[in-house]
């Protein structure tokens, strides 16, 4: 305690600041960077939970490599990030800037919007499952039915059931890029428009030379948020396709899934690290170009 | 201030628009009519899943939204053996604790970097921004080992412990400190409170919006979690709302009026939160969003 009050006033705040941190450090030290030097280092090695892990280098990457499951994976990866986020963020951001422009009900409209994306995805996926059956179950087909055309097969046909587990995912995250468009449209000071207006510009080149560029920071962090949880998507996957993780043929299967399996349903541990590996790199590359666009602002 | 700026355009999206035309304007009731109608079509799939759940399985395929014969039985028989009760107890558990440390730690260090200089300082910063890079999936397998050395499997420290703290928070939290003046801290040194008094009693108070705002969102996030919890347990009586779920629905198959039943429990407590605090939830996740 002599020692503490012999101190100078900075001393003291080094002894505080590293009091405050010592147990964040502790934490971040085992819980995410040790962590992730070991699936690194897991992923060049060859291990099944048995028995010691063994060295394999490059195996489990050359493995990868010729696998055609992986392609098809890594393939569907990208058509759930290339449909799914310019399709949320032009809807969203159509729904926000009008919306934005509306007084009467405005709370009510916005928090219907919004409501989805408090929703449960486990309990949501099974929802939509639902309205996916076939007549005489699924909503959608009853419908369809109704109208006397043939019914649609979304969850068994190898082509329909990606766009169809991608539809309710695009759904549940729209509330929330709404949220963040609308109170990017608010933080643009009306002076802009005002200017714009006494100079009788349309509506159309205010938003496409005002609002647009000024909207650019709010812009690039939902393409990089919904770019993320795309690459990511696993939740609706795995509860629309239970009987058939993935299925029908691996049409739906993300790189997520894949890594599930691989680590949780074969006890190849060494082979997924190694797509956990490519799974960070791609989102490390992501977040990469968020930060070199966000710097040429 | 770019963090004032924040809070004031958060703060703004719970106040009408002020440029709206007059309600007679026939493009602003086109306008109003097409909104209406996507928000209808929005809120559609909770809906229809709160009808089936009153449904009677004769009735369950009719597009219809209000039941003809409306019954409470599905829910009786989902609740009958008590496992929905265990689920939402454990998620409701596991989200607070959770919440409850990650606000606590992710503004001990968002304050720690923000107030204190000392060397070293923008090396913890960097190091425990970039971990927001990366990916919770990476993760899961030596998270699995090390619960499985630790004896963590199946116990509900091991659904927590990676939630423990978030980088997110902490850069958040950090970002809004630097909103509060220094003139406050040193007139509290001077009134003789120790370094952790002045961060709880003075800074945290002049923060409060932005903490409830973190302490939405993560608690949001562990309430929906999924993959870690299904991943670290095995006994039912572990299992969160979504993977007792999951679990729940498999075990249906084709009662799909007991399934809409089971994903309205999981829903309907969220949404009655929401209707009671919509201006705090909404206004969090645009402050929590924008600072992202």
């Amino acid at each position: 305690m002599k020692f503490y009050r012999n101190l100078s006033i900075s001393q003291k705040q080094v002894v505080w600041a590293w009091g405050f941190l010592a147990l964040p450090v502790l934490f971040y030290v085992v819980i995410r960077f040790y962590p992730t030097a070991d699936a690194i280092v897991l992923s060049f090695q060859k291990w099944n939970m048995l028995g010691i892990r063994q060295w394999a280098g490059f195996d489990n990457y050359i493995k990868l490599y010729n696998d055609p499951v992986f392609w098809k994976v890594f393939r569907n990866t990208f058509v759930y990030l290339i449909l799914g986020t310019p399709a949320s963020l032009v809807i969203s951001f159509a729904i926000a800037y009008h919306l934005d422009k509306v007084r009467f009900l405005h709370s009510t409209l916005r928090a219907l919007y919004f409501l989805p994306f408090l929703t449960s995805t486990v309990a949501m996926a099974w929802v939509w499952r639902w309205f996916y059956q076939p007549v005489p179950i699924g909503l959608f087909n009853n419908f369809i039915a109704s109208l006397g055309f043939q019914q649609i097969a979304f969850l068994n046909s190898t082509t329909n059931a990606l766009p169809s587990i991608l539809l309710p995912a695009i759904w549940a995250g729209l509330g929330f890029q709404i949220i963040i468009f609308m109170a990017g449209l608010r933080a643009i000071p009306t002076s802009f428009y005002e200017a714009a207006r006494i100079d009788g510009v349309s509506n159309w080149t205010i938003l496409r030379e005002i609002t647009l560029p000024l909207l650019k920071p709010t812009i690039v962090f939902l393409v990089v948020f919904s770019s993320i949880s795309f690459l990511r998507i696993f939740d609706q996957v795995f509860n629309m396709t239970t009987n058939n993780p993935g299925g029908p043929l691996d049409s739906t299967k993300p790189l997520v899934l894949m890594i599930y399996q691989t680590a949780f349903s074969s006890f190849d541990m060494g082979y997924a690290a190694a797509q956990t590996v490519v799974l960070f790199s791609i989102l490390l590359i992501v977040s990469l170009l968020q930060l070199y666009l966000m710097r040429d602002r | 201030m770019a963090d004032t700026h924040i809070r004031a355009s958060a703060d703004a999206l719970l106040r009408a628009p002020a440029s709206a035309r007059g309600p007679r304007d026939p493009a602003a009731i086109i306008r109003w009519t097409l909104l209406a109608m996507g928000a209808i079509v929005m809120v559609m799939p909770i809906v229809y899943m709160l009808s089936a759940s009153f449904k009677y399985p004769y009735e369950m395929y009719n597009l219809n939204i209000i039941p003809k014969e409306p019954t409470a039985e599905n829910y009786a028989y989902v609740l009958s053996d008590g496992r929905f009760y265990r689920w939402f107890a454990n998620s409701f558990f596991v989200a607070t604790c959770t919440t409850v440390s990650a606000v606590f730690f992710d503004a001990l260090v968002g304050y720690a970097l923000c107030k204190f200089r000392f060397r070293g300082r923008l090396i913890v910063f960097i190091a425990i921004l970039s971990t927001l890079m990366i990916p919770t999936e990476m993760l899961v397998i030596p998270w699995y080992l090390m619960s499985r050395s630790f004896g963590w499997l199946d116990t509900y420290w091991g659904i927590m412990f990676p939630g423990m703290m978030t980088a997110f928070g902490t850069f958040l939290m950090k970002q809004f400190f630097e909103t509060v003046p220094d003139d406050f801290l040193e007139a509290a040194r001077i009134d003789g409170l120790n370094e952790f008094q002045i961060w709880w009693s003075v800074a945290l108070p002049m923060v409060t919006p932005a903490l409830s705002a973190l302490a939405i969102f993560i608690f949001l996030g562990n309430w929906t979690a999924f993959i870690w919890p299904l991943i670290v347990t095995n006994s039912q009586e572990l299992y969160t709302l979504p993977v007792g779920l999951t679990t729940f629905s498999v075990e249906q198959t084709v009662d799909w009026e007991l399934i809409m039943t089971g994903a309205a429990l999981a829903t309907i407590p969220t949404l009655i939160v929401f209707l009671i605090f919509q201006r705090y939830i909404i206004r969090g996740i645009a402050m929590a969003g924008l600072k992202g």
